[in-house]
């Protein structure tokens, strides 16, 4: 088990049914540094930051994240890793504070409505505390669901698209919680189409084409 | 894993206060099926009273088919269920609160048709209120942890309304003939004390169920 890498992909590949969504992947992340995702629609991003994150699992492969393999240490790896996906993982009819509390209480925190209150004003949401979900847009949808990410504190951060659907104040604002992030010592893979903003963000580019890695 | 479930089941709760569309979806539908039952059989009282258990357990069944389809509904919406799976929530955990909440809301419905079939099918009620109570809470288990798990299942299905059903009518036969044959003792009475047998064995199928869906329940949410 390597402790220098943040991630370690060795021969890693993802099938669903006859297509090939990864194909051989490898590649190693070396801790303290963070990595941009680029590639067109299907190229295989998303799919990676899944297996990251424990979502699903390497049909053929090695992955190791922060040390600890994908696998075999699956829910070790959960506590230390937080996803934004292209789903919100929201509940559309509880409130944006409701949403937060369940997961800060699940997280075991001392106080979770104290701290979603705290979060909400992070994002930029915290007039918007107890409206249902249902009626919020899809940049404040993501605000919410990049506040779930901050509750749950990784030590890696996976972005998948953050900057979509935001306005150029929203994606302003994501950049300074991205930095924040790193600031505050935590790894970031983000996936993206918009390169400059994530090179901006991060010092390791890896670039697939049909989920195979290719020079950029 | 008891206060995971705990925070779980008072989300579902929660989310099931805030909308209602499922709680009165059900008691509608529930009532219509003991209306048609005791038009299809016509003015005959005393076949109404004699077969009373049996409507109530089949409108309570399929009324569950509706719940059950549902309760995993909410966690397929923006792939809540994969947030869960993240946080990370213990699996067992989820099916603790999913099996009780869907129990909880089955006993609510049962109680709601309650007064209702007294009142249509002319039924009185032999032994304790308590006994009836207690037959209603094993019956809505038994109903409800092999519910829970195949909803899981077929949750991930194109047919999932279709496949539902299917998987868990042939199941839980024995449970709700069990249920039937202890609600009819309970209302009609039990001369030849034979009502502990068939308690015996809901709850023999319930400890079976609920410990197979606690063990079967992590391989069902993962991949």
């Amino acid at each position: 088990m390597s402790t220098s890498d943040a991630l370690v992909l060795d021969d890693v590949s993802r099938r669903f049914g006859r297509r090939w969504a990864l194909a051989r992947l490898s590649y190693r992340l070396p801790r303290g540094r963070s990595l941009l995702l680029t590639g067109h629609n299907g190229s295989g991003k998303s799919t990676l930051l899944r297996l990251i994150a424990t979502a699903t699992v390497p049909t053929a492969g090695r992955l190791e994240v922060l040390g600890m393999d994908a696998v075999a240490e699956r829910e070790q790896v959960r506590g230390q890793v937080a996803l934004l996906s292209h789903s919100s993982f929201l509940y559309e009819d509880l409130s944006a504070h409701q949403n937060l509390v369940v997961l800060l209480r699940l997280l075991g925190r001392e106080d979770p409505g104290g701290e979603a209150v705290a979060l909400l004003a992070r994002v930029g949401l915290a007039t918007r505390g107890s409206h249902p979900v249902r009626h919020f847009s899809a940049g404040m949808r993501k605000r919410l669901a990049i506040a779930r990410l901050l509750a749950q504190r990784p030590k890696l951060a996976l972005l998948d698209e953050p900057f979509g659907e935001l306005d150029p104040a929203g994606i302003l604002e994501m950049e300074r919680l991205v930095a924040e992030l790193r600031e505050s010592g935590t790894a970031v893979v983000l996936a993206t189409h918009l390169v400059e903003q994530g090179l901006s963000l991060c010092e390791e580019r890896l670039h697939l084409v049909e989920g195979r890695r290719v020079e950029p | 894993m008891l206060s995971t479930a705990w925070i779980l089941l008072n989300k579902d709760l929660l989310l099931e206060w805030r909308t209602r569309a499922r709680l009165n979806a059900l008691v509608f539908f529930a009532l219509a099926t003991l209306l048609l039952f005791s038009f299809a059989l016509g003015p005959d009282s005393t076949l109404l009273a004699r077969h009373a258990g049996g409507y109530l357990w089949l409108a309570l069944l399929f009324a569950s088919v509706l719940s059950l389809g549902e309760s995993f509904r909410v966690e397929q919406e923006n792939q809540c269920l994969d947030g869960l799976r993240l946080v990370p929530t213990d699996a067992r955990a989820l099916f603790l609160s999913k099996a009780v909440g869907n129990t909880l809301l089955l006993l609510f419905l049962a109680l709601v048709l309650l007064p209702v079939m007294i009142a249509l099918y002319g039924v009185t009620l032999s032994l304790s209120p308590l006994s009836l109570l207690g037959v209603l809470a094993l019956g809505c288990m038994a109903i409800s942890a092999p519910g829970t798990v195949y909803s899981a299942i077929a949750n991930h299905a194109r047919a999932r309304d279709v496949l539902l059903p299917l998987l868990l009518f042939p199941l839980i036969v024995p449970a709700l003939l069990a249920a039937v044959k202890a609600t009819t003792l309970v209302l009609q009475g039990d001369p030849m004390g034979q009502l502990t047998s068939w308690v015996g064995l809901l709850s023999a199928f319930n400890l079976i169920y609920w410990g197979l869906g606690l063990a079967l329940f992590p391989r069902v949410v993962e991949d």
